[in-house]
Order: C-alpha cells, then sequence, then structure tokens
C-alpha cells in the first residue's frame, strides 16, 4: 500500500467488488464443492447422494488403475520437465552466445508458445502419421514400427515429445532473458579468471540462472500435470481406451464421461494438495531467491 | 503569501512509532525555513504532515489563518517540489505544469498565461513540448519548481529537491531556487540532510534529531551558538571540533590551555572549537600532532591529535603547514561549552584577559 | 572498470582466434537444428493445404507445392462439418475472437480495478481481500473443473459467451501482475498529483492508466492468447456447434481424418492453421512486449 494512498471508502470496495464476486461464484464455491463432494457417493441417475466418508478416498488408494495412471503421471511429468527444461537451456545459452540472426533464431524458437496444446497434438499426429509421419519414417527406418494410439507405449512416447515441443519455447524465454539480465561486469571477471567456456558456464553461469530454473522447474511441473490437457485429449483421439493418460485427464474421463462425480472429486482434491503443496514450496524458493540476490 | 505554525505536531505510526516528537514552531509569512538533519530525523515526516500527505497524530497545524489538520492536500493552498521530480513520465512538459491549474478548472486562457510566464522564468520556452525523460536532471527540476509555481500557492515544500542533482547543478539550483524564492515572496519549507544547504539557503534552520527538534535560529547562531553537541557537530564542514576538557574553580582547562570563566559546572566538561577558530601561534598553549594536511585550494585543513584526541584546524591559504608537531592558539570568546552528559549547550560569562595564564603555564612546562 | 573489459575482449579475442570458426558454426549448428524442430511442423502444414488430399494420403508432405489452396480454404472457412452444418471455420473463428479478447479485456479491466484498489487505497480489508484473492493463484481451473461446470450449468449460462469467459477470469495473474506493477510505480506520483488536485478516479484515468500502457499491452498479449488457446473448458460448456472455437473444434477436425475414406487433409490442416496463426502472429509482432511481460510477471 502506498504512503499517501486515497482514504476513500466507498470506492475501493466498488473496485473490488466484480473481482471478488467472480472469484466467490467461480473459484471458491465450486472449490468448496469439489472438497465436499469428495465425502459423498453421487447416484449416477442423479437420485441424490449418501455420505461415504473417505471411501472414495480409500477406493482410489486401493485401484490398480488409479495408481498406474499415476505412475504414469509421475514418469510423463519428470520426462516432460526434465527435457524441456534441458533443450531450452542449451538453445538459450545458444542464442546468447552468438552475435549473428540472435533475433531471428529468438523468434524461431519462441513462437511455438502461441500454439493451443491441443492443436500441439494435432500437430504430433501429422508428425507421428503412420504412413507418411516424417517421425514415424524415421523410426522405421531404424526399423521401430511406430503406432499411434494402438501401441501404450509409442502413444505415450509421442505425448511427451509433444508436450516437450510445446514447452520448450516458454523455458527458452524465461533462461534467455535470464542469461540477458546477467550483468556485463559479472561475464567480463569470469572471462578474467577463467580460460574454459564450458567452466564458465558450470562455475558462474549455471549458479546465476539457478533462480529462473527453479521457478521454471514449478511452472513446469504444473504444465505437465495440467496444461498438457488439449495434448493428451488429442493423441488419444477423445478415445481413451487403453491409452495412456494422466491424472488430471481422468479427473475429466471420470467425472464428465463416467459420471462418478465422488471419485473425480476426489482425485480433484488430491490434486489441490498436490499443487498446493508445489506452491508452498514455490514461495520459499522465492522467499530464498530474495535473500540470494 | 501566510504563516505557518505547528502547535505540538506530533506523529505515532499504526506500528507505535513515534517519527516526530511534539513539535511547535512559527514561521512568518515570506520565510524560507530549512528542516535539517540526518536520515530518519524526521524532517520529511513533519514536511509531509504539512503538506497533508501524512496524518497528524496530535496537534495543530495552521496555514494563515486556518487549522488543516483535516483539510486534503489538494486544498491547502500548497505546491510541493520532490526529490525524483515527481514529474508525470507520459505528459509534456507543458502538460505537467498545467496539470494543477486544469484540475481546479482554471480557464484555459488563464493557464497558458501562467505556463508561458513560468517557462520564461526557468528557461523552460524550448522544451515544453518534451516529455521528461527527454530532459536533463537540472531541467526536470525547474519543470517540477514550474508546476509550484504556476499555482501561486501559499506555501512552497521542498523535499530534498536537489539530492539527485550532481554537485556542481546542485549549486547552481540551490542558488536559482533561493533567488526565486525571494522574487516571488512565497512562504517556503525546505527539508534537506545537507547542512550547506541549509546554511546557505535559509533565513531561519530548524534542526531535528531523532524526531526532536534541537534548535532553531538564523544560520549566523547555529553556527556559531549551537545549542548542543548534536548541531554543533552536524553543521559546518568540517564540523565543529569537540574534545573533553576540565572545569574547575572557574578555569577551564585543556590541554595545557586554561581560560577562566564563570560556568554554574564543575568536572568534566565537552568543549567545542571550531577549526577556523584555531590558529597558529608558535608561542600558543596546545600542542599538536599533525597526521595529514588536506589541501583544498581556498584553504587548507590540518588533521591531527592533541592528547589523543582528534582536533582539525582550518588555515587560510597563505599559511604553509606541513605533517608533525605544531603549536595552537585559540580565540577563547569563541569557546562552546557542553554539558558531558546530556550534550547541552551551557551559558558561560568569559572574564577578561584569557591567555594571560596559559602563556605562562605553557613556559613553565616549556 | 574499461581497461579491465578492454583487457578481457583482448583475451577473449586471442582465445577465440584459434577456436573462432569451428564453435561458431556448432552453435549455429544447433540454434539451426531448434529452429527447424519448431517450423518443420508448420511447413508441412502449409505443403498439404495445397496439395489435393488424395495426393497427401499416398505420398505424405512432400516439397511440392499444389494448386489446391483456395479450394482448402473455402471448405475450412465456410463448409461445415458436424450435424448442425453451423460450425464453419468462418464461424469458429469469430468465436475464439470473441473468447480471446473478451478474456484478455474482462481479465485486465478486472485486475487493474482490484489491483488500484489493494495498492492505493488505505482500506481495512485490503489485506483480507489480497489473500482471498490471490488463493486463486494456486488453483488451477482444471482441478475444480466439474464443480464449475455445473455451477455454470445452474446458472444457465451453458453455450453463452459469459459462460465461456467469466468463470477464466476467476483467477489473479492479471492482478498479481499490476499489483506487482503499481508498487514499483514512484510514491511520489500519487503524492504529487494529490497535491495538484487530483482524486482517486482522476488520478487513476489520468496519471495511472497512461502510465501502465506498456504493462496492459504486455498482459493483453499473454491473456489474449491464453483465452484463445482454452480448450477443456469451451470443450464442457458449449455442446452447442454454433458457439465452438477453432481450438474446441479441433477435435472434430481430427475426426475428420479418421472417419472418412480420403481423409481431409486440406481442410483439416487449414483449420489448425486458422487456430494457430492469430495468436502465434500476435506474439511475433509484439515480441518485446510480450517477452517483458511473461518475464516480469514471475517477480
Amino acid at each position: 500500500m502506498k504512503r499517501a494512498g486515497f482514504s476513500t471508502k466507498w470506492l475501493p470496495i466498488l473496485l473490488l467488488l466484480p473481482q471478488l464476486l467472480i472469484i466467490a461464484i467461480f473459484f471458491y464455491w465450486p472449490a468448496l464443492h469439489a472438497v465436499t463432494s469428495s465425502f459423498y457417493l453421487q447416484d449416477p441417475f442423479g437420485f441424490g447422494q449418501t455420505f461415504v466418508g473417505l471411501e472414495n478416498y480409500t477406493h482410489l488408494t486401493s485401484s490398480v488403475e488409479y495408481l498406474k495412471v499415476a505412475k504414469f503421471t509421475v514418469l510423463f511429468t519428470v520426462l516432460v520437465t526434465f527435457f524441456s527444461l534441458a533443450l531450452a537451456l542449451l538453445f538459450a545459452v545458444k542464442a546468447d552466445k552468438v552475435l549473428r540472426g540472435a533475433k531471428t533464431y529468438r523468434t524461431l524458437l519462441m513462437w511455438v508458445y502461441a500454439v493451443a496444446p491441443p492443436v500441439a497434438g494435432f500437430i504430433g499426429l501429422l508428425m507421428f502419421n503412420q504412413t507418411w509421419g516424417p517421425l514415424s519414417d524415421l523410426f522405421k527406418f531404424f526399423g521401430w514400427d511406430f503406432t499411434l494410439g494402438v501401441n501404450y507405449f509409442d502413444t505415450a512416447f509421442a505425448m511427451i515429445v509433444v508436450s516437450v515441443w510445446k514447452q520448450v519455447p516458454v523455458n527458452f524465454i524465461f533462461f534467455l532473458s535470464g542469461l540477458q539480465s546477467i550483468p556485463r561486469s559479472v561475464r567480463e571477471a569470469a572471462l578474467l579468471d577463467n580460460r574454459s567456456g564450458t567452466r564458465r558456464f558450470w562455475d558462474i553461469t549455471f549458479p546465476l540462472l539457478a533462480p529462473t530454473g527453479f521457478f521454471l522447474l514449478i511452472t513446469n511441473i504444473t504444465y505437465s500435470l495440467f496444461d498438457t490437457f488439449g495434448v493428451i485429449d488429442t493423441l488419444n483421439k477423445g478415445e481413451p481406451g487403453n491409452n495412456p493418460m494422466t491424472l488430471v485427464y481422468k479427473v475429466f474421463v471420470d467425472g464428465f464421461r463416467g459420471n462418478d462425480l465422488g471419485g473425480s472429486s476426489a482425485q480433484s482434491v488430491i490434486l489441490m494438495i498436490l499443487v498446493l503443496a508445489l506452491t508452498v514450496f514455490q514461495f520459499r524458493l522465492i522467499e530464498r531467491r530474495i535473500h540470494y540476490t | 503569501m501566510a504563516q505557518v505554525s505547528l502547535d505540538s505536531v506530533r506523529k505515532i505510526y499504526p506500528n507505535g512509532a513515534e517519527a516526530v516528537t511534539p513539535s511547535s514552531f512559527h514561521i512568518e509569512d515570506g520565510e524560507f525555513v530549512v528542516l535539517v538533519g540526518p536520515s530518519g530525523c524526521g524532517k520529511s515526516t513533519l514536511l509531509r504532515m504539512i503538506a497533508g500527505l501524512e496524518d497528524i497524530t496530535e496537534g495543530t497545524l495552521s496555514i494563515g489563518e486556518r487549522i488543516v489538520n483535516d483539510v486534503d492536500p489538494a486544498d491547502r493552498d500548497i505546491a510541493m517540489v520532490f526529490q525524483n521530480y515527481a514529474l508525470y513520465p507520459h505528459m509534456s512538459v507543458r502538460k505537467n505544469i498545467a496539470y494543477g491549474l486544469k484540475n481546479r478548472k482554471t480557464p484555459k486562457d488563464v493557464i497558458d498565461a501562467k505556463v508561458a510566464e513560468a517557462a520564461a522564468m526557468l528557461n523552460l520556452n524550448d522544451y515544453l513540448d518534451r516529455k521528461p525523460s527527454q530532459l536533463s536532471g537540472g531541467q526536470r527540476q525547474r519543470v517540477a519548481m514550474g508546476r509550484a509555481i504556476v499555482r501561486d500557492p501559499a506555501l512552497f515544500l521542498f523535499d530534498e529537491p536537489l539530492s539527485n542533482l550532481d554537485a556542481k547543478l546542485r549549486n547552481q539550483m540551490r542558488i536559482e531556487i533561493k533567488a526565486l524564492q525571494r522574487r516571488l515572496g512565497v512562504t517556503s519549507i525546505y527539508v534537506t540532510h545537507d547542512q550547506v544547504e541549509a546554511m546557505t539557503m535559509a533565513d531561519r534552520i530548524i534542526v531535528l534529531n531523532g524526531g526532536r527538534i534541537e534548535q532553531i535560529g538564523t544560520p549566523s547562531e547555529i553556527y556559531h551558538n549551537p545549542a548542543s553537541t548534536f548541531v554543533a557537530s552536524f553543521m559546518g564542514a568540517p564540523p565543529m571540533n569537540l574534545v573533553a576538557g576540565e572545569l574547575s574553580e572557574g578555569i577551564l582547562s585543556f590541554a595545557g590551555l586554561d581560560v577562566p570563566m564563570t560556568v554554574d559546572h564543575r568536572g568534566p566538561v565537552t568543549l567545542g572549537l571550531r577549526p577556523e577558530d584555531l590558529f597558529i601561534d608558535a608561542k600558543g598553549p596546545i600542542a599538536m600532532e599533525v597526521d595529514l594536511v588536506e589541501e583544498l585550494g581556498a584553504h587548507r585543513l590540518l588533521h591531527g591529535r592533541v592528547e589523543g584526541q582528534q582536533l582539525t584546524v582550518h588555515l587560510a591559504k597563505e599559511i604553509a603547514a606541513k605533517t608533525g608537531p605544531l603549536r595552537l592558539s585559540c580565540d577563547p570568546s569563541h569557546l562552546c561549552l557542553f554539558h558531558p552528559d546530556t550534550g547541552k549547550r551551557m551559558d558561560v560569562r568569559h572574564k577578561a584577559t584569557p591567555q594571560a595564564r596559559s602563556n605562562t603555564t605553557v613556559e613553565s612546562k616549556a | 572498470m574499461t581497461d579491465i573489459s578492454a583487457h578481457a575482449h583482448a583475451i577473449a579475442q586471442t582465445r577465440k582466434r584459434t577456436w573462432f570458426k569451428l564453435e561458431t558454426v556448432f552453435d549455429h549448428a544447433i540454434l539451426i537444428l531448434g529452429s527447424l524442430l519448431m517450423l518443420l511442423p508448420l511447413l508441412i502444414m502449409l505443403q498439404t493445404v495445397t496439395t489435393p488430399d488424395l495426393e497427401t494420403m499416398k505420398l505424405g508432405p512432400t516439397f511440392t507445392i499444389g494448386t489446391e489452396l483456395d479450394d482448402n480454404f473455402r471448405k475450412a472457412m465456410f463448409e461445415a462439418s458436424g450435424f448442425s452444418g453451423q460450425n464453419t471455420g468462418m464461424n469458429m473463428l469469430k468465436n475464439s475472437m470473441i473468447l480471446g479478447l473478451g478474456f484478455a479485456l474482462g481479465k485486465i479491466v478486472i485486475g487493474m480495478m482490484a489491483a488500484y484498489a489493494i495498492v492505493y487505497f488505505r482500506l481495512r480489508f485490503a489485506t483480507l481481500a489480497f489473500w482471498l484473492i490471490f488463493t486463486t493463484l494456486l488453483l488451477p481451473l482444471e482441478v475444480r473443473i466439474l464443480p464449475s461446470y455445473e455451477i455454470v450449468q445452474q446458472l444457465g449460462m451453458m453455450n453463452t459467451y459469459q459462460g465461456l469467459i467469466i468463470p477464466l477470469i476467476a483467477s489473479a495473474t492479471a492482478t498479481f501482475f499490476f499489483r506487482q506493477f503499481f508498487r514499483s510505480v514512484p510514491e511520489e506520483l500519487i503524492e504529487a498529483a494529490r497535491i495538484d488536485g487530483a482524486g482517486p478516479i482522476k488520478f487513476f484515468i489520468d496519471i495511472l492508466v497512461p502510465l501502465s500502457q506498456t504493462m496492459i499491452a504486455a498482459m493483453f498479449i499473454i491473456m489474449f492468447v491464453y483465452g484463445w488457446n482454452q480448450y477443456l473448458w469451451p470443450t464442457m460448456i458449449t455442446t452447442d456447434e454454433n458457439m465452438y472455437t477453432l481450438v474446441r473444434g479441433i477435435k472434430q477436425i481430427v475426426q475428420t481424418l479418421e472417419g472418412n475414406n480420403i481423409p481431409e487433409f486440406g481442410r483439416a490442416n487449414m483449420l489448425a492453421l486458422i487456430a494457430i496463426l492469430p495468436p502465434v502472429l500476435v506474439v511475433i509482432f509484439f515480441q518485446s512486449w510480450f517477452v517483458k511481460g511473461l518475464t516480469e510477471s514471475d517477480k
């Protein structure tokens, strides 16, 4: 708050009202509702509900299918996060280094940010097309008969590739801006102290990028968990069947298609707790980061 | 034009910190008053209370005949110049200057005339259509002045207006502001932490420390008769020498110097000596070991020790100096005495022929 | 200082002279490879929209540019798929525009108002309001999607633009962003304005909004892209084909690839291109604003 803030009483309330109203109706109410309905069993035909306590949760933890989805989600998240960050860092370091064409490279490497996840999924369908998809052709050359949507592993592979492709640009933008904010004098001092470019990168540049990296780590985990919905839905062609899916996708499938509102809500609550934990972790990192700089 | 009166004005922040203890003073119509003190002494808070940007916790503030405690800043008939200029970055110089008048629904032709007049006064004619980002620091400060002038306020408030400028520009703007204030005759309150600005610009200076008023007086009073060791060490560059002396039986003694004087005090005392009140005297009573000669062109400063206490001496440029031992004398009528515990100034009545005994003391020692 | 940096440059220069070519070539090679990976799908799509579907089905993407561009464009924009015959490309484009613009505009207006109230007013419950608003940053829409859907249904907002847009606005990203920015605006500006006689509304309109121009532009781009690219929420809220957005429609586009004897690659890829182009062009043209907005929002 500003020291010399206005002391008008009604105006700030009026200014806050739309925001508060919207979040009350479309955020707090649904979030609360998700929590409460996770303790109830919904009648599939819409005739009332019965309180079942933690049954929805215990049912989940003992469900083989749910555990399988959870396992896939973890693996998916780890791989997508790792490869998106690593590739983006590589491109950012190179784009920061070259003198010629830096701006063109920047544009070419970031435009995919604006592609919607399901459209990215659609692009995946083209690239992995069974008859002539360039990537399927490439794999066929190495003797790997790629069958998207049929083979569990192949489909999972495609999901990861597409999700990484879609996420590299955001990470690239952040890493590049992080690199460019390293003071010139620090780089020059490093240049005097160390002959080896590789060593300079790991000793100086990489630690200075760490705050950006931590921030992106959380962002990428959140992305892998939630924002990849469109990618997965498109690559599954709307028919999950035996294909791989993530936890968020399962919330949607169970609740919206399977009409298992209680189970779906319990899954939502588990995800909420997961996100909250991530956010608390992130805030603590940001606190550390203030001390760091 | 207006007088300003503060009666026991006090500021306590919501967290309980007392930024300004109850303070009272009166500023005459057309007077230029400088509030000076180290950072955190409450001078800005005091100014901001006068401006209405900060609530007054206790006491009354009047501008002119009006008590303005609860009056909105816009209605106090004041204008303010800020440290970082606070120009509206998206408006041209002309619009910046005119904005206050526009909000007051002044007719357009009047606004134009006033802006033109102010621009001429401040040499801003060529810059009226530029944005603040295209101006130098000094020019921006002039625009901020222009914004204040066109309003014809009863009171000007300056909040460290020159501290963002380089030294040379600061000297120049100091003179400009003072001349402008003389010409317009508007009552002004000026906040600074720079004692040179305070000395050169003020009709009267108010020295603040720790939220309390230490002293109010003309620059000459403040300089020659500081009310406390704080004022003595804060005002003047280099500051007044403060050394430990001893008072007994109507005699003040310090390092071979013995001055008879009448004071209601016995025992240790803090002695204040301006560097320019000390002079080289081969037969002087004070033996100083000079460590460093600071060459300043127009004069020299000698830094050294007398009986282990730091002392600075001001020398005219004609007088040569070098490091090593040196003997000094001083004009005892310029001595100040402070209470060793409270730091408050003690009243002194000098006796006649102060040097007589000291010389003999020196000789007997030598 | 200059000595040191000049010296450093000299060292760099002598060191580089030996490695100059190999290292630079390697750097560029990586960047070109990366750019191609990003660009390749776009090139394939561009090629197939000019080619007859039969040819694409048999040969896949080639290096020849065909003559079917007009025809595919016409099919994509003006011919409808689905049952109602209403979701032409044109119609979906319109809906996407409304979603993107409406979302960006709503988010910015509401966010700025709330941020202004929190930063510039002495408000007793400001801290409470702050926490109420910023808790929304913690939980993405995806985890509360079903109850949100139910509410929209109960309010009778299914298949309406308000039902599409307003619930998406229920998070505080823009509010948070503008709060950060307002806090960085020098304190003296509001003080000067108050002495100049500007009230809260005047200060907002005369000073703060013009001052925030760049920030508003940056936010607008990010929010437009975000709104345009929404998928899950439109999928649930719009069941009426007349309300489909391009991104929502992608599912149907995929199905046209599956169902037909000859998959309509030309038409499908054209629609996908149209879904990609507006946000991509916005991001490319307003790159510096967009990057600024994106990277500063996390501070």
